[in-house]
């Protein structure tokens, strides 16, 4: 079972330890800047009085940008759930971050041999069996670390529990196929800049479903194509036949018919 | 007299491009892509990908388009024209790959495409299909060399291949051109419904066809004008034709796909979306299809040429609506490109119109 966070607004202060822990624990600049950045994996944003939600990485369950890049450079680890950048792989084309549907991952404009920036959900840390950094740090339990199946079931009880205090959604269960990080809002989601409309199909199946089609178009135009210059072929010969009176009826051997 | 000053204007003005594009070249690799292009974390792609990438192989479906219909559905009275525009195509290719350099953000590791695979990804089958592509090209195109270096041998083998090379050759383009719309795909919540559809793959390929026979008409008043080669206007006659049929098609196409989507009352809703749109419509489908259609204005050259030049503007908006201002409602701001970026897009473009004016001077491009 895929590891996950769970997210509750009600119960974020606006703190920002999760912010300063993530910063200490990837070794970015304590002092960066204070939206999604190269340097700047989480930020905590105010959205109202006593309101703030947290942004990073989705660490989608089937994501997008695993899908859409041609050397395979960045990986979905199936254990911990991390979406995670190859840097010996990646060729810089930045078709991750067009395709991601929550716009998450940041590029060093500025470098000369630039990386693809972004949360990965404390994979090493995760690895020797601790709590990703900023579930550490949270004071109020609003960012929670857990398998993905008992955070669900934790955050359906919470709005069961307070059925007015939270909108009746829980926010990455169905998104774009589902994500690791989880939102219980008590305002609507698009209040939190997460996207509203988001569709509940898998992105990569969008791609899937014309790529599955190749093999079947590589087949029908060589047929086509083959069967075109066989016809082609046939009609010269025919002309050529009617052409020359003498050689009248006899049919011309399929010579031709090798090219295919 | 005119015709030299003319000559020498364009002479400096490639020059002053190149050298130009050279020095951004260095600013480019040495102090990264933010330091040359307006790109940023929400437009990572802009003008280079819309236009020198995606733009570019469009732009050069003018080869395997002719050649299948001069190898494969035995239209031989254009044989003339095979060479310009496998020359045209070879060139393009070459062009998109050099000018994906300035792109991508580690251009050396490009190759890694040949060993690390990932089959669920577009670009990974485009680039596929480009690499092997531009070799069938070169391949296509090698008879100039072996006729300008008279190796008989040679020649006879590439007789013998000649059919098949060109079967895969149109396979391979039917792959990569459509899927140049499936890298938009992924991008449903994204691109604006003017664009984004689920046939974007037909769409990119049915306009492909129809701009590489415009880009083979106004190449072939160009390489007139610019080097006395003789036009076969009957031929050109003939293409133009194909070209208002694969628009019509398109047309049609897209009727449907808005009907079916139901995005017709976008076209009155305010934003400048639908400006972009209509004059996408209006200057590579609406004008060129009636200006074409009749009779006697497609046989004045200069309507033929001015008709074949708006499919292909048309084209490119179309392309740059798609990979560029279909985003910025999403957004909610607009990218423009920097003056560098255009500057290294034109160094890009000059530099295949020199070698195409070098090749065309050495090589038996031409027929005769």
């Amino acid at each position: 079972m895929p590891k996950a966070m769970l997210i509750d607004i009600t119960q974020c202060i606006g703190c920002e330890a999760s912010s300063e822990a993530c910063r200490e624990v990837n070794k970015l600049p304590k002092n960066g800047p204070k939206q999604l950045h190269a340097d700047t994996y989480q930020v905590v944003e105010q959205i109202g009085p006593d309101q703030y939600v947290r942004r990073q990485c989705m660490h989608c369950l089937n994501p997008a940008c695993v899908s859409v890049c041609p050397v395979g450079a960045l990986e979905k680890n199936e254990e911990f759930g991390c979406v995670t950048w190859v840097g010996d792989k990646c060729l810089g084309c930045r078709y991750c971050m067009m395709s991601c549907p929550f716009n998450i991952p940041r590029y060093e404009w500025t470098s000369p041999n630039p990386e693809v920036r972004k949360c990965v959900f404390c994979l090493e840390r995760q690895q020797k069996g601790q709590p990703p950094a900023c579930a550490e740090a949270c004071p109020t339990g609003a960012t929670k670390y857990g398998d993905r199946e008992a955070l669900l079931k934790e955050a359906a009880e919470r709005i069961t529990a307070n059925p007015k205090g939270y909108v009746n959604h829980i926010y990455g269960q169905t998104e774009i196929g589902g994500t690791s990080f989880l939102y219980l809002s008590p305002v609507p989601f698009e209040m939190l800049h997460l996207p509203g409309s988001l569709p509940t199909e898998e992105m990569p199946e969008y791609t899937w479903k014309v790529l599955s089609q190749i093999p079947h178009i590589v087949l029908i135009g060589g047929v086509f194509l083959g069967g075109m210059k066989w016809l082609t072929n046939r009609k010269n010969e025919i002309l050529k036949v009617d052409s020359k009176p003498g050689t009248g009826s006899e049919a011309p051997a399929d010579k031709e018919k090798s090219h295919e | 007299m005119n015709k030299k000053i003319r000559l020498s204007f364009w002479g400096v003005f490639a020059i002053l491009t190149i050298a130009l594009g050279l020095v951004l070249t260095v600013l480019r690799f040495w102090q990264g892509l933010g330091r040359v292009t307006a790109l940023t974390d929400a437009y990572p792609w802009g003008l280079w990908i819309g236009f020198d990438v995606v733009c570019g192989v469009g732009l050069a479906a003018g080869g395997f388009t002719i050649a299948a219909m001069v190898y494969l559905f035995g239209f031989e009275k254009y044989h003339p024209i095979v060479r310009p525009a496998i020359l045209t195509a070879f060139l393009g290719y070459v062009l998109v790959i050099f000018g994906l350099m300035f792109d991508l953000g580690r251009p050396w590791s490009i190759w890694h495409a040949i060993i690390m695979w990932n089959p669920r990804s577009v670009m990974f089958e485009v680039a596929w299909c480009v690499m092997l592509y531009s070799t069938v090209l070169a391949l296509e195109f090698s008879p100039v060399l072996l006729e300008r270096f008279k190796l008989q041998k040679a020649l006879r083998i590439y007789k013998a291949i000649v059919i098949p090379l060109v079967l895969l050759g149109v396979i391979l383009s039917t792959l990569h051109q459509s899927s140049l719309g499936s890298l938009f795909l992924i991008f449903p919540e994204k691109l604006h419904p003017f664009w984004y559809s689920p046939l974007l793959p037909v769409f990119f390929y049915l306009s492909a066809i129809g701009v590489g026979l415009a880009m083979v008409i106004v190449e072939s008043f160009l390489s007139f004008r610019a080097f006395g080669k003789q036009i076969e206007f009957h031929l050109l006659d003939d293409l133009a034709r194909y070209m208002v049929a694969m628009q019509l098609l398109y047309a049609t196409f897209k009727f449907v796909d808005f009907r079916n989507r139901h995005v017709f009352h976008l076209l009155v809703e305010p934003g400048p979306e639908k400006w972009f749109f209509f004059l996408e419509v209006g200057i590579g489908i609406l004008i060129p299809v009636v200006l074409l259609t009749v009779r006697r204005w497609r046989r004045d050259p200069r309507i033929l040429f001015a008709g074949a030049s708006m499919v292909v503007a048309g084209f490119v908006l179309n392309r740059l609506n798609t990979s560029i201002t279909g985003f910025e409602r999403y957004h909610g701001f607009a990218y423009f490109p920097s003056w560098m970026e255009i500057c290294i897009t034109l160094f890009v473009v000059t530099l295949g119109v020199v070698a195409y004016r070098f090749a065309v001077k050495y090589l038996p491009v031409f027929e005769h």
